[in-house]
């Protein structure tokens, strides 16, 4: 009942060249490993390097991906954490401007839940990380749940993307 | 007023056997890499390495976890996959890593994360991301979730998202913050 809503994103999704599809779908890991990596992208692909550099940022300046590089597994390097907060809907904008303004906070969403408003935070120590969510109490008058990861289960490969 | 950022964090998955060396590679990756015709050397360039030395270290990250891939991190929602819910499951402690095993491998999951309770107001302690194109899509792939890993009788609970405040890659060390 929802399929018609997202039409126009689809069709703007599907107006991705054959080029920056491939990019897009096929390079979300195992980028190689050797001096010039987009050079080995376009000969496998039939391009240019010059061609998939400039398309790669340019679906970078169009907000397609985030970055090309590493995505890490979370609490290996510094400390990372899920947060949640339960917000008056008055108020939730402007908590969440509160929680976007620590750099620590690098994913922020609503959610349809009575815990609405749901952030990563990621700092170099636990100890930072905590101060930064203490900070949020604090200035915010809400409680933070606290929800660390314990146990990654995720095969991460990318995600599979269609084209329809 | 009720302070809730108590528990311990999770222990090191990894055993830590990262050098000084391999941090200032990290934090000078964590934004992504240079665009350039070398990526690698210019990484190298600014932190005083080699180009066969940042590659050599970027693949014992690989081998050793830390880092889980390197290539396009692509952002679901600019590419028409505008629904995602967090879906979350209060599964019995001997089970949950059987059933994040299960969950974890479907491409359609994102994150699959063992987290801890916090009762009484949070009894959930498997945390799942899933993408779908629309709603329908995302409870599809939920109820297959389910059939696949015999989960009809846990207790559940789907979070839409509503409204994105921020994304970005994640920054460690703030002092070198760039924002995307």
């Amino acid at each position: 009942m929802h399929r018609q809503r997202n039409t126009s994103t689809d069709a703007q999704a599907t107006e991705l060249g054959w080029l920056e599809q491939h990019l897009l779908n096929d390079y979300q890991h195992d980028l190689p490993l050797v001096p010039r990596p987009f050079q080995a992208l376009a000969e496998k692909l039939g391009s240019t390097e010059q061609a998939v550099i400039d398309t790669l940022a340019e679906l970078q300046r169009q907000g397609y991906i985030s970055r090309v590089g590493a995505v890490f597994r979370a609490n290996t390097i510094g400390a990372s954490t899920l947060a949640a907060m339960a917000v008056p809907a008055a108020e939730l904008e402007s908590v969440a401007q509160l929680v976007n303004s620590y750099t620590e906070v690098n994913h922020n969403y609503q959610r349809e839940h009575h815990f609405n408003l749901w952030f990563v935070a990621t700092a170099a120590t636990e100890t930072d990380l905590r101060k930064a969510l203490q900070d949020i109490e604090q200035r915010s008058g809400y409680p933070v749940l606290y929800l660390p990861m314990l146990e990654d289960y995720h095969i991460d490969l990318g995600f599979e993307l269609q084209w329809t | 007023m009720d302070m809730k950022v108590t528990g311990k964090a999770a222990s090191w998955t990894v055993p830590a056997q990262l050098d000084g060396d391999d941090e200032s590679l990290i934090t000078a990756i964590q934004t992504g890499l240079p665009l350039t015709a070398r990526p690698y050397a210019a990484i190298g360039q600014s932190l005083g390495m080699t180009e066969a030395d940042v590659i050599a270290r970027l693949q014992r990250l690989l081998e050793n976890g830390v880092i889980k891939r390197l290539g396009v991190v692509v952002r679901h929602h600019e590419l028409g996959y505008r629904a995602n819910a967090m879906t979350v499951w209060n599964i019995p402690d001997e089970q949950v890593s059987e059933v994040g095993r299960c969950i974890g491998h479907f491409e359609f999951v994102t994150l699959c994360y063992r987290r801890p309770r916090r009762l009484p107001d949070w009894p959930y302690n498997l945390f799942t991301m899933i993408h779908g194109r629309d709603r329908d899509e995302v409870l599809a792939n939920i109820d297959h979730l389910v059939h696949e890993c015999g989960l009809g009788s846990i207790e559940r609970e789907v979070l839409f998202s509503q409204r994105r405040f921020k994304q970005r890659g994640a920054i460690y060390h703030a002092a070198d913050a760039r924002q995307d």
